[in-house]
């Protein structure tokens, strides 16, 4: 639990670190010719806060995020048996970002606020089960031996594509190199995290169990 | 049903028993800060939790 806590930590602090210089200037940048767009839009949610206290707090929820992902990455690898060592929780790290960003950006791009959108439930919903179902088909190609196991893992990457959300009529208020540039560092912030919270783990796992043989 | 997942329990290592308990309790409290950081709802953990959102690519808004 400890080595989730830690690696998490540090792999969040370095992630916002990385926010603050890539994807937030973007957001804040939208959020420009979301109000210029708008100019009495109260459901601006983003600008609730700002300054120092709206990076604190983005900070705070990349943290949790980060310590969420390590977790994650231990429990999975706790629970198939798999020895916990850094470039192993690294590449289960990898295969997490392919379930839950690249096989979710097919169907739901990065937004910048002031973007097109359809209701948010029906979105988590699908993002959920194609990250979970991404997830397993990955296990099912990587990890099992029978013929059976590889088309249920392809099936299961391949099913919830069939049934992405419909898009919204695009109404972007923001211009599209700015979503552009906007997708492509997210999926990139994305994938460092989860590779960072990977490696981190397995590393805080490994001094520990070394300090305990010590001990 | 339970003398089974007992006979189980006891056929497994008590090492692995600890691991899959470990590993259940870390999947929990992972998921939950996922979810409390990525998609709860009420609007202060939004704000908070906006331009977080927006960069790891949940669905926002």
């Amino acid at each position: 639990m400890t080595t989730g806590l830690i690696a998490g930590l540090v792999a969040g602090l370095a992630v916002a670190a990385l926010q603050h210089f890539t994807t937030t200037p973007l957001i804040l940048a939208a959020e420009v010719f979301e109000a210029a767009q708008h100019a009495h839009d109260s459901a601006d949610a983003g600008a609730a806060l700002s300054g120092l206290s709206r990076t604190a707090a983005t900070s705070a929820a990349t943290i949790a995020v980060s310590i969420g992902y390590a977790l994650i990455l231990l429990a999975a690898m706790l629970l198939s048996g798999d020895a916990i060592a850094p470039r192993r929780a690294a590449l289960w790290g990898a295969c997490a970002f392919a379930a839950t960003g690249l096989a979710t950006s097919l169907g739901l791009a990065p937004q910048l606020p002031g973007m097109a959108e359809t209701e948010l439930a029906a979105r988590q919903i699908w993002w959920l089960a194609t990250a979970l179902s991404t997830g397993a088909g990955l296990f099912a190609l990587l990890r099992l031996d029978s013929t059976a196991a590889k088309i249920a893992g392809v099936a299961l990457i391949a099913l919830p594509h069939f049934f992405a959300p419909q898009p919204a009529t695009p109404e972007s208020t923001a211009p599209a190199e700015l979503a552009a540039r906007f997708a492509a560092a997210s999926l990139a912030v994305q994938a460092i995290s989860w590779a960072l919270a990977g490696a981190l783990a397995g590393l805080v796992w490994r001094l520990q169990s070394r300090q305990q043989e010590l001990s | 049903m339970n003398a089974k997942s007992s006979a189980n329990a006891a056929a497994l290592p008590s090492s692995r028993l600890e691991a899959l308990k470990a590993a259940v309790v870390a999947l929990t409290l992972g998921f939950g800060l996922v979810w409390l950081a990525g998609f709860a709802y009420p609007e202060s953990v939004h704000d908070a939790a906006h331009d977080t959102r927006h960069a790891l690519s949940f669905p926002c808004h």
